[in-house]
């Protein structure tokens, strides 16, 4: 019989704890079944964030470990630089990676440490309830920004791609979406793009996924998609921007 | 025997981590304890090792745990300001139970405070230091070949119970440069590391964390368990240095640099006719309550002089161990100024005095 769909092997077959429509899932699926197609389960470590993938090292049938609240790419460069033999990802989202652990993210991106960065930004704090993220758009109302994010009162959203795109030493830097299958085959590609550059000792990767919070955003998931492509989109220009190892490839 | 040779504490400290198997430095620049990363930034590379100067003393306490989850010796340094930043990731490594030595070559507080030597750090090195229910062990050296000695000790004890252990200096022991012999590689056995992230190769992933959510009790086991360790660790792992001790009637509790200005004042009262002894902690903790209990209680003894480098700190636990016994008096001082002999003997001879201590 031809298998035409089935789990990733590397994804461990238990309930996930997220929300319906959640853009969680189907990240990690798609996360999942990149390791198996790389077949580099046996030499992977995950390195988990602070927020609503917490637990991420519950589903994945490879090593892993948590990081405190913003820390995951100082973990991973301890790991990394102690077993360069080993796969190292990092598994965050937009409060943990680009408010908290800012200075983490820049620094790891700086070294060129060579690890995969997978970066989740849903625009809002999941897990403590909605609150305003370094991501969260202008005039996007949260818990902390009641009446709409204001760049008076609360600056720009961050562009994190744009940000890492001003260092010289990272070598892949894309931004992608999984609001729609369209966009969810991209992010395979995006992902499984980096991991390979991982394994071969290129340097550091950053993924960024644009993902939905029907929860927090207080929609359907549907209406949630559609917000997504709608404004998400619009702000976070979603591509390559930067692929230093597509030039090689070509020579 | 090794052969005698002269070095700075700073520098001689990375030689105790690297005879250790210490290959991973991870640490920001911070006075009085700069010549721990210049060394290891030269030194490492030489023995196969990586030096990272991390953006933060948060980074570098995270990259710890990163090359702890390894299984690799790995170590931190940093002074006051910078511990204090790396307290939460000191208790995340506590939580997790993962193997760190970091290194507090101790400056004046709070706040900037200053860069010159100091003890003050004593109750945050030995209460935890970050939130949580734990502890780290504390070990205290008391001159550069100590110092350099018992980097090979915390690093055993980290590994045997897997914690983070603290070396706590001070910006003396730190920059003072005195004759050594290196300490030789441990033998004593440590537990197999069945904790490595290398890869799920023929076994179940594994997963390092501290956060223990489900079932409701699952972190408070978790934290008798850790407690138990800690039992374990107070029942075998205290160390200290009696001086003089044996017809002592004012005991004298000192650790770190004060201690060596204690074992002058101790000399001139003995000229005096006067039997003073000191106890010197090596480990502050576990804290060696027994010794001093025990002499709380003799007849002998009849009060305690606490000495330290800050406002009085190590006293809270010289008093928890003489348990009200007998009266524990302070001498101390704080923020760089450090204690001096003749006063030290005044304050002697005004307990001696106090306290009917009968001359020789």
């Amino acid at each position: 019989m031809n298998v035409v769909y089935k789990r990733p092997e590397s994804l461990k077959d238990v309930k996930l704890h997220y929300c319906p429509g959640c853009g969680h899932s189907i990240v990690h699926k798609i996360l999942a079944s990149i390791i198996d197609e790389l077949g580099i389960r046996e030499q992977t470590v995950i390195v988990g964030p602070v927020g609503c993938s917490v637990l991420i090292y519950k589903y994945f049938e490879c090593d892993g470990t948590e990081s405190a609240h913003g820390r995951a790419q100082a973990v991973a460069t301890g790991l990394k630089r102690a077993q360069p033999d080993k796969m190292v990802i990092c598994y965050q989202g937009d409060g943990d990676l680009a408010a908290i652990g800012t200075s983490e993210t820049i620094h790891a991106a700086n070294r060129g440490e060579n690890i995969t960065v997978i970066f989740v930004n849903n625009a809002i704090y999941g897990m403590t309830g909605g609150q305003m993220a370094p991501t969260t758009l202008i005039g996007q109302k949260t818990k902390t920004s009641p009446f709409g994010r204001d760049s008076q009162m609360a600056g720009f959203p961050l562009k994190m791609c744009e940000l890492l795109n001003q260092l010289q030493a990272p070598v892949y830097i894309e931004r992608v979406s999984v609001h729609d299958v369209k966009h969810i085959i991209k992010t395979r590609k995006a992902i499984k793009k980096a991991l390979t550059y991982q394994m071969e000792g290129r340097g550091y990767t950053f993924v960024e996924v644009l993902s939905m919070c029907p929860t927090n955003w207080g929609m359907s998931s549907v209406n949630s998609a559609r917000w997504l492509q709608e404004y998400m989109t619009e702000y976070y220009r979603l591509g390559v921007i930067r692929d230093n190892g597509a030039g090689e490839d070509a020579k | 025997m090794g052969k005698k040779i002269l070095m700075r504490g700073n520098e001689a400290l990375c030689e105790g981590a690297i005879i250790a198997g210490c290959r991973f430095y991870f640490g920001y620049p911070i006075t009085p304890q700069n010549e721990v990363p210049a060394y290891m930034a030269k030194r490492l590379p030489e023995v196969g090792g990586c030096f990272i100067q991390a953006e933060s003393e948060i980074a570098s306490i995270n990259m710890i745990w990163g090359a702890a989850c390894a299984g690799k010796r790995a170590m931190t340094s940093s002074s006051s300001p910078g511990i204090s930043l790396m307290q939460e990731g000191i208790s995340y490594l506590a939580g997790a139970e993962l193997p760190a030595v970091i290194v507090n070559i101790v400056r004046g507080g709070p706040g900037l405070g200053n860069i010159a030597p100091s003890q003050a750090d004593y109750f945050q090195a030995t209460r935890g230091g970050g939130h949580g229910d734990y502890y780290t062990p504390v070990l205290a050296p008391a001159s550069v070949e100590e110092l350099t000695h018992m980097m090979v000790d915390a690093f055993d004890l980290a590994d045997i119970y897997r914690t983070p252990v603290v070396v706590l200096g001070d910006g003396i022991l730190g920059v003072m440069t005195e004759p050594l012999v290196l300490p030789e590689p441990s033998k004593r056995l440590v537990p197999p590391k069945d904790y490595v992230l290398d890869g799920a190769k023929n076994r179940a992933p594994r997963t390092v964390m501290s956060l223990r959510l489900t079932p409701p009790e699952a972190l408070e086991q978790h934290n008798i368990k850790l407690m138990q360790k800690y039992r374990e660790i107070q029942s075998k792992e205290v160390r200290h240095e009696e001086y003089m001790i044996d017809d002592a009637q004012l005991v004298i509790v000192s650790f770190g640099t004060s201690s060596r200005v204690c074992k002058a004042s101790i000399q001139m009262a003995r000229k005096e006719g006067l039997k003073v002894g000191m106890i010197r902690p090596q480990t502050l903790w576990p804290f060696p309550s027994g010794i001093i209990s025990e002499l709380a209680q003799s007849d002998r003894v009849r009060a305690f002089i606490d000495v330290e480098m800050n406002l009085g700190q190590m006293i809270d636990d010289v008093r928890l161990a003489v348990a009200g016994c007998k009266n524990v008096y302070f001498y101390g001082r704080t923020a760089g100024m450090l204690p001096d002999e003749n006063e030290l003997l005044e304050k002697i001879v005004e307990v001696s005095n106090e306290c009917c201590l009968q001359k020789a």
